[in-house]
């Protein structure tokens, strides 16, 4: 858990100008608490025994770094995979679960609440609460808890109390929202676990770290494998953006790696429908939090748009903002269709079923240009159980196209 | 001199301010509704902000705030309705909302059209206090725009008193840790208010969120200049085919 200096966070909470703390005065001692306290806790030996103890022996760390033959055949380079998805839960979510429930327990909080879009940091939750004995209430879109079935399930058995979010367009931004509204109306019973490097500081910040676990094995791995620690390309997709700021943490200061960030662009970034909040989003104030988010001209937040409702979020973590703006990452856009396909080539190629979110990462590959000898890094978030309904509709319109 | 200013110079006690989303329940209602709550003796008014994503609301002003939106309400014709409003209202008039808005319209074009539409000061609940002072108090300030902060059960002694120290109008006491709207009443805030008001703070105080009727209204006069309406009287104009005489029944029914 070393900082970063060059594209870490400010003392004040700040990358460039982008982060801070935008919160209502009832949240001021929750958020002062925080920052005070989340370095020292997770930097003590203590803290540091439990969590890579946790990470080892419950998570099922380190994952594997997976050479994909196939696919290094069909893009004509080097393409290995960072299995996420073997984690234990499915994700690479629980990561910053389990970091966080550890702290949440020094600050002797008994109540924990989350947001979640596609389920996974919700399922992630709820099973952290489950290990520690504490209550887990999650609020989740309407339109998630329908799409992200399984999901909900799973949460349900673990004990999690799941409240379903009927306001806005009932996905990821409104469970945020609704959150928040809890977190107030319980400031101090309560720790609000978020879920990605979103929020006011020292959120993107803390989830950064729990989910740097992520570039520093890549690095200890390839260092094994072809006796180098840095690739060529990193590419993670990019909702919040957590596990991509995971991806990226330890390459942010080897220039050479390039660090690839995938939004998804729904049916298409000019289409009215999409969640690419970097190519259609402004500056502005989110979840309390200053970045680039997508709104009006009037500063109402707008709807988001992707088939996977973990990337359907309007706003974006303030370090990818940054990143972003000072070119030190490159983000592309990935259509619903381009990530289905890319999952089917996945399934296909490697036997490997990936969640929606992380096919959007797999489907970048198709749109850059790789040297022979390059070593690319795609992180393989999550895994594709919740998925398969979607992926069954997209196989079987397949079919009926193919029969008209 | 700002109309804040003078409404607390002149009135100590039973100071009653009401919220009203602009543009709520219909496009042009606000006109009248404000005219009819300085008619019926409210001292000032807040006027809400419509926002897509207001964090701090409960579901009534939510609910508001989305209708509003669906009106056609934007910042910008708040404004020029206020304009219009202040041909007629006197008593202070304060804009409550959220950040984002005011950031785009663009802070010093805000400051300056705000004051000139007749806006005497401001509330916006995700603006921390620090962010005020080093990026909007000097534009806030040269336009004669009081900015009003937020004090909570949850807030120290100590910040209690660098918020007064720093606050130019009345300090907004939040009764208890909620979004608006979330309770009916103030009990078991006597505690806090009464810690407050023993605090001798040189800013003048009002009380807000979860104040609905006469009774918590008078209980919360107790311990602070005045209190805020907000939640309950947006639901007793939500459904009201005559805003104005809704208006008047519910004053009415608080000051008399």
């Amino acid at each position: 858990m070393k900082a970063v200096s060059k594209y870490g966070v400010s003392e004040n909470g700040y990358y460039g100008s982008f982060g801070g703390a935008y919160i209502p005065e009832i949240l001021y001692n929750n958020i002062e608490e925080l920052k005070s306290k989340y370095l020292g806790i997770s930097q003590s030996e203590k803290f540091n025994n439990e969590f890579s103890e946790l990470l080892k022996n419950y998570v099922g760390r380190p994952t594997p770094l997976f050479f994909a033959k196939n696919l290094s055949e069909q893009y004509k380079t080097n393409i290995y995979l960072k299995r996420e998805d073997l984690n234990h839960t499915g994700a690479h979510k629980i990561n910053n679960a389990i970091g966080q429930i550890l702290l949440a327990k020094e600050l002797g909080k008994k109540r924990i609440i989350a947001e979640t879009g596609a389920g996974q940091h919700g399922v992630a939750t709820a099973t952290v609460c489950a290990l520690m004995g504490m209550e887990c209430i999650v609020y989740m879109g309407e339109t998630d808890v329908q799409r992200q079935a399984p999901n909900v399930a799973r949460m349900k058995m673990l004990g999690a109390k799941v409240v379903s979010v009927h306001s806005g367009s009932k996905t990821l931004k409104d469970a945020s929202n609704e959150a928040i509204r809890d977190w107030i109306n319980n400031p101090e019973n309560t720790y609000y676990l978020i879920g990605s490097v979103v929020g006011p500081h020292p959120y993107p910040d803390m989830v950064a770290r729990f989910q740097s676990v992520i570039s520093n094995e890549i690095k200890g791995q390839l260092k094994t494998i072809l006796g180098k620690e840095n690739p060529d390309y990193v590419i993670a997709c990019v909702g919040g953006g957590s596990n991509a700021a995971g991806a990226f943490y330890h390459f942010l200061e080897s220039e050479d790696v390039k660090l690839i960030g995938v939004e998804a662009a729904g049916k298409g970034i000019d289409s009215g429908h999409t969640a690419a909040t970097l190519s259609v989003g402004s500056a502005g104030i989110i979840h309390g939090s200053k970045t680039i988010l997508m709104q009006t001209a009037d500063g109402q937040i707008t709807e988001p748009y992707s088939i996977s409702a973990g990337l359907d979020y309007p706003g974006i973590g303030p370090v990818h903002a940054y990143l972003n703006e000072v070119r030190r990452a490159n983000y592309i856009s990935i259509t619903d269709t381009e990530a289905l396909e890319a999952a089917l080539n996945l399934t296909k190629k490697e036997g490997i079923i990936p969640a929606l979110e992380s096919a959007h990462a797999l489907a970048a590959l198709g749109k850059l240009q790789f040297k022979k000898e390059e070593i690319v890094i795609s992180n393989l978030s999550g895994r594709g159980d919740k998925d398969l309904e979607t992926y069954t509709n997209y196989l079987n319109e397949l079919k009926y196209a193919k029969q008209n | 001199m700002n109309r804040l200013d003078s409404l607390f110079q002149k009135k100590k006690n039973n100071i009653l301010s009401i919220f009203i989303t602009a543009g709520f329940p219909k496009l042009n209602d606000t006109a009248s509704i404000v005219k009819q709550l300085q008619a019926s003796g409210a001292d000032f008014i807040e006027l809400g902000i419509p926002f897509s994503d207001p964090l701090a609301d409960g579901p009534v002003i939510q609910d508001s705030s989305t209708v509003a939106l669906a009106n056609g309400m934007t910042l910008k014709l708040l404004l020029q309705q206020l304009r219009e409003i202040r041909k007629e209202v006197n008593i202070p008039i304060l804009l409550m909302g959220y950040i984002n808005p005011v950031l785009q319209y663009g802070i010093e074009k805000f400051a300056k059209d705000a004051s000139e539409a007749g806006a005497d000061g401001i509330i916006i609940p995700d603006l921390p206090m620090q962010q005020y002072l080093e990026e909007y108090k000097s534009t806030f300030d040269q336009y004669n725009l009081k900015n009003i902060f937020l004090v909570t059960p949850q807030t120290t002694e100590e910040r209690i008193r660098y918020i007064d120290t720093n606050s130019n109008s009345f300090i907004y006491l939040v009764s208890s840790s909620s979004t608006t709207g979330k309770k009916t009443g103030i009990d078991g805030a006597e505690d806090y208010l009464s810690r407050i008001q023993k605090m001798n703070l040189k800013s003048a105080t009002v009380v807000g969120f979860n104040i609905s009727n006469r009774d918590s209204f008078q209980k919360a006069c107790k311990y602070a200049n005045g209190a805020i309406i907000g939640s309950a009287f947006v639901k007793a104009v939500s459904n009201s085919n005559d805003v104005a005489q809704s208006t008047k029944t519910f004053v009415d029914s608080i000051l008399n």
